[in-house]
């Protein structure tokens, strides 16, 4: 038993030793952008006002009661048939109100601060990322850059990066916790998100809505880079991709792990744990956006075909402004 | 479809295959063994559960009361019983589920030994069976058992009819139950998202089990509604004014009111999701103009007011409780009967706060927000107004007094977190993580099961004739306190660490700690668990000492004290006459309880009806056969409930009557033991002399 116990122990601090060495960031309270920064802070005011105003009194108050009006104790007094104090009511109405009310301002003024829809204020123009949930991994695709990747979201640190997020299958949810907003992926609809990264940095990304047996390795790296790095990385995914066709399309859309997937794919030996293709198009998302819609199996030529014309995707319900 | 093709395919999809060793057999993996065996495992204990039931019926001779003192009976007590019965069953398997679960999340870096498939099916299963075949039949229970002797009434309105509703719901659970033996249950949650859960990607039986069990439950809760609301309005005894009405009944009130409302849209839903996955419609699909999130919105139409169908009738106990414990009348009645209603309504103006990462304007977001809050401010009153009656009053830190504290304290964390939630900018970072499996938790465990296990202790004397063991209750008190805290608490962490919901592993090694602390804490809740069950025994064993035939153990308020316990089958021999609040209590000081009447009078109560067995069991087959596809079982069941629905229309003589004769002496018997009954004070209250007779101030002692 004491031999157990002592392994466990030994266990549990080298893997809280693991987790302080490990440099994915995972959480919005260690925030790698503004949003999640601004998240954080409403997140501690409202816990704050809560912890202060509802919390507070109710476990000074609750245990005081219980103890001083138990059973026994006479010396306390005693009202049996005591049922009301107007007093008493409107504070017991008047508190809550107070507080939700001051609650509600911060509600109002956050929720449109901080609206995922909302380009991010910047000097530089955003960073175009289309975004497909596939089973069970997220493909990238770089519009304006010409390539994708799996297993790997790169983005130059301080320049916004505006998502368009569809699913190709079931609905999904994209996250990003240490950049910001979750945005929920469904089928022959977009959404979209807006997020930045302020410095170098790896910080997890996931799906959290269940969608089989491969959900929970359904994750990412989301990277962001020196400008300079970010142009490399582009470089050399161009020199390094494989091309996007409708047979790859079609190996990377089965209900598969990405680790799978990279077992089943030609050429990815060099690519480590992420896939890269090259020469993509800009037509490949808003196909697939109707595609899905429209119950298609094939994507029309122009969807594998480089620097074709951007068509933009056709407005759903989902985009207002 | 000929009619020769109903019958080519006689067991439809069964097939060797859908026995959960078929697997292992054929594919004798490590991971296959490890799955089959702990499925096949939980298989063996519903099949010999089952087979060890029908030999002590068989043994014991007891198939025929079985039928005719319970199965058929339309007695509101009886059937009360049952349901809450159903509901310890399915609380042992869902919480036996959850252990699972915990375990393997701890052991989850990286691996694990349960299949993602097998894991889906358990948290599918135990979050479909918590909400609907836990919670709903043991509040349901609780109500029927409770709420007719409140409002001094001899049955429900309706009394066939909820036999039927419990039938149904049995039905359900047991369909439930049958996914252990024969095929998988769905994998898509509790909430089995579209298009998750259609034809296209999940393809097995899981999906139609989730359905049609959740049809089932929820037709007999809608019939429950009314049958509820129905008899509050009309069988009020005589001066029992809506204001004069005890909060639990209040409660249970609000209640049938949601339920009537808020069942509709899920029946609904779940059945466009069978026409998409039977006739292939297309409402939910992604193509040809479905939309899942029509399914969301109907869903939680359904899924919000849901939860406060089963956290109001909680509200009602913990009223009751704290204040027959606190030895005081219930502090601010009025508002707290103002605040139920305002929840109530309220319910049904926030279900948005369950996708508002659906990519909504921020205007839309913002009104739903702020709208989840308001709930907030009627359930700070109650929270005050429970405090305010334990002031200047004489607490009794009795069973289901601690489970009322330990409520009060954890359910203040677990409304923070809702409010927390409640803000689109804390949910777009903690919606679908564990989190939120903190926070449903936080409300579920010590909001809706510690009120009923608080009503379980409070009332069971009542029922039964006897106290349960208070010391074995303390204990399983405690564990479920402490117990709760360790399973929970670790998850807002957690969910904080960005870890989602319904993960079978992880590779992040920072995880691992704290979900060792969860699964400790998942021990304590079995411990909690086992608590019970042995209090149950201890206490059967000791029933002799501990009875309170006299039928008031706690100095109870209401009218359900007012008679012997148990009750005699029509509730109460003279219908009471209310003249104000706390009836009972009012005719304790007043000198007026236990009064023996001039004359009585023939009292007319329902005959049995086989209706409700009969529906349970062709409701059953038609959900069988629907779930493999054996299309002559859903036709011939199918037909014969039709029939036995009108067939029961042509019943004459459905009542009959318990002569005066028998009436009174039934309530000399009773009333002559509580003329020898020893009245005792509160202090005696867990010892043998409490024979169900209290002191009282009129009696000019302090109680
Ligand atoms: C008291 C001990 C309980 C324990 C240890 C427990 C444990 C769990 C666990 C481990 C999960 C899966 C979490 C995940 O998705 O990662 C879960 C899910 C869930 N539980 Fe419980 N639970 C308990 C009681 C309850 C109660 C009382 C209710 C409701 C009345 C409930 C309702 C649910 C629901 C609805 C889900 C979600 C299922 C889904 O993801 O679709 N649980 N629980
Ligand atoms: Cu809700």
């Amino acid at each position: 038993m004491t031999i157990a116990w002592g392994r466990w122990g030994v266990l549990c601090a080298v893997l809280l030793l693991a987790a302080c060495a490990s440099d994915t960031h995972l959480t919005f309270l260690n925030p790698q952008g503004p949003v999640a920064d601004a998240q954080r802070w409403h997140f501690y005011v409202v816990l704050g006002v809560m912890a202060v105003l509802v919390a507070g009194p109710i476990f000074l108050l609750l245990p005081f009661f219980a103890w001083r009006y138990r059973y026994g104790n006479n010396t306390s007094r005693y009202t049996p048939n005591w049922e009301f104090s107007k007093v008493l009511e409107i504070m017991a109405w008047g508190g809550p109100i107070v507080i939700v009310a001051v609650l509600a301002f911060f509600v109002w003024r956050d929720t449109h601060k901080l609206d995922p829809y909302k380009p991010l204020v910047s000097g530089q123009a955003p960073l175009r990322v289309q975004v497909i949930g596939y089973d069970w991994k997220w493909l990238f695709i770089y519009p304006d850059q010409g390539v994708a990747s799996i297993g790997i979201m790169a983005m130059p640190a301080g320049r916004p990066v505006s998502l368009q997020i569809t699913s190709a299958t079931v609905m999904q949810s994209f996250f990003i916790p240490a950049l910001g907003s979750q945005m929920y992926a469904m089928g022959g609809m977009v959404t979209q998100l807006n997020l930045q990264a302020d410095k170098p940095g790896r910080s997890l990304g996931e799906n959290t809505m269940y969608n089989g047996n491969g959900f929970h390795q359904q994750q990412f790296t989301a990277q962001a880079m020196t400008p300079a790095g970010f142009a490399a990385w582009i470089g050399k995914v161009r020199a390094d991709g494989i091309p996007l066709d409708a047979h790859i399309l079609q190996l990377v859309s089965q209900r598969a792990t990405r680790s799978d997937l990279i077992a089943a794919l030609p050429g990815t030996r060099s690519m480590g744990s992420n896939v890269y293709f090259r020469r993509t198009s800009a037509a490949l998302f808003p196909a697939v956006v109707k595609a899905t819609r429209d119950g298609e199996r094939a994507l029309p030529p122009a969807a594998f075909t480089p620097a074709a014309t951007v068509p933009s995707v056709a407005p759903s319900m989902m985009e207002h402004k | 479809m000929s009619i020769a093709g109903l019958f080519e395919h006689p067991l439809g999809r069964l097939g060797l295959d859908s026995l959960p060793f078929w697997k292992m057999l054929e594919h004798p993996t490590r991971s296959d063994i490890v799955n089959g065996i702990i499925a096949t495992g939980a298989a063996s204990v519903v099949v010999l559960g089952a087979l060890g039931l029908i030999v002590v019926l068989t043994r014991y001779r007891l198939w025929r009361v079985l039928w005719s003192e319970w199965l058929t009976s339309p007695d509101h007590k009886k059937i009360g019983i049952m349901y809450v019965v159903i509901a310890f069953v399915m609380l042992a398997r869902a919480l036996i589920e959850a252990g699972l679960m915990r375990a393997q999340q701890a052991y989850g870096l990286g691996g694990g030994f349960l299949s993602p498939d097998h894991f889906a099916q358990l948290f599918s299963t135990h979050g479909t069976i918590m909400i609907f075949f836990m919670a709903m039949p043991f509040l349901t229970g609780v109500i029927n058992y409770v709420m007719p002797l409140q409002i001094g009434a001899r049955d429900v309105s309706f009394p066939v009819l909820n036999s039927v509703s419990l039938g149904l719901t049995a039905a359900g659970a047991a369909l439930v139950m049958v996914s252990l033996v024969l095929g998988k249950f769905s994998t898509g949650g509790w909430f089995g998202y579209p298009p998750y859960t259609e034809a296209t990607f999940s393809p097995g039986v899981g999906p139609d089990y989730w359905i049609w069990a959740l049809t089932l439950g929820s037709l007999g809760s809608t019939f429950t509604g009314i049958n509820f609301a129905v008899t509050v309005y009309k069988e009020r005894a005589p001066g029992m004014k809506l204001m004069r009405m005890p909060l639990f009944t209040w409660t249970a009130l609000c209640t049938s009111i949601l339920m009537i409302f808020a069942m509709p849209p899920l029946t609904v839903a779940t059945a466009q999701l069978a026409l998409d996955r039977y006739l292939g419609f297309h409402y939910f699909t992604n193509a040809l103009g479905g939309n899942m999130m029509h399914f969301a919105n109907l869903f939680w139409l359904f899924g919000h007011p849901e939860v406060y169908i089963l956290i109001l009738p909680a509200f009602g106990v913990y009223s009751e409780v704290i204040s027959t414990f606190s030895g005081k009348v219930l502090y601010g009645y009025r508002s707290l009967v103002m605040a139920t209603m305002t929840i109530a309504i309220l319910s049904f103006t926030v279900w948005l706060h369950h996708f508002f990462t659906m990519g909504q304007s921020a205007n839309i977001n913002a009104v739903f927000g702020i709208a989840s809050m308001l709930i907030g401010i009627p359930t700070g009153v109650k929270i005050y107004d429970w405090m305010l009656t334990m002031f200047r009053g004489r607490v009794r830190f009795t069973v289901p007094m601690v489970y009322s504290i330990g409520f009060i304290l954890l359910f203040v964390l677990g409304g923070m977190s809702g409010i927390l939630l409640a803000n689109p900018t804390v949910d777009y970072q903690v919606h679908n993580t564990v989190f939120l499996v903190a926070h449903f938790h936080n409300m579920a465990v010590p909001g809706l099961l510690f009120g009923m296990i608080a009503a379980y202790h409070f009332w069971f004397p009542k029922a039964f004739g006897f106290r349960l063991n208070e010391r074995w209750g303390l204990v399983a008190a405690l564990c479920w306190i402490f117990g709760f805290m360790l399973a929970f608490f670790p998850l807002y962490v957690l969910g904080l660490m960005g870890l989602p919901r319904r993960t079978v592993a992880y590779t992040e090694p920072s995880y691992v700690p704290l979900e060792w602390v969860a699964f400790l804490g998942a021990l304590l809740i079995l411990t909690a668990l086992a608590s019970l069950l042995w209090q149950l025994w201890v206490s059967i064993k000791q029933r002799d000492e501990n009875r309170v035939f006299a039928g008031d153990p706690w100095d109870g308020r209401s009218l359900e004290w007012s008679n012997s316990a148990p009750p005699p089958e029509y509730n109460f021999a003279v219908i009471p006459e209310v003249k104000g609040r706390d009836a009972f209590t009012m005719s304790k000081e007043g000198g007026t309880a236990y009064q023996r009447p001039d004359t009585y009078q023939d009292i007319e109560l329902p005959k049995n009806s086989a209706l409700g067995p009969v529906i349970a069991a062709l409701g059953f087959a038609l959900a069988f056969g629907l779930v493999w596809h054996i299309w002559w079982m859903v036709i011939l069941s199918f037909l014969a409930a039709v029939a036995a629905l009108i067939l029961r229309g042509f019943a004459r003589n459905t009542t009959r009557i318990v002569t005066a004769h028998e009436v009174r002496q039934q309530h000399l018997r009773w009333i002559d033991a509580v003329a020898t009954a020893t009245a005792i004070a509160r202090a005696d209250e867990n010892k043998p002399a409490n024979e169900g007779l209290a002191q009282h101030a009129s009696d000019g002692v302090v109680p």
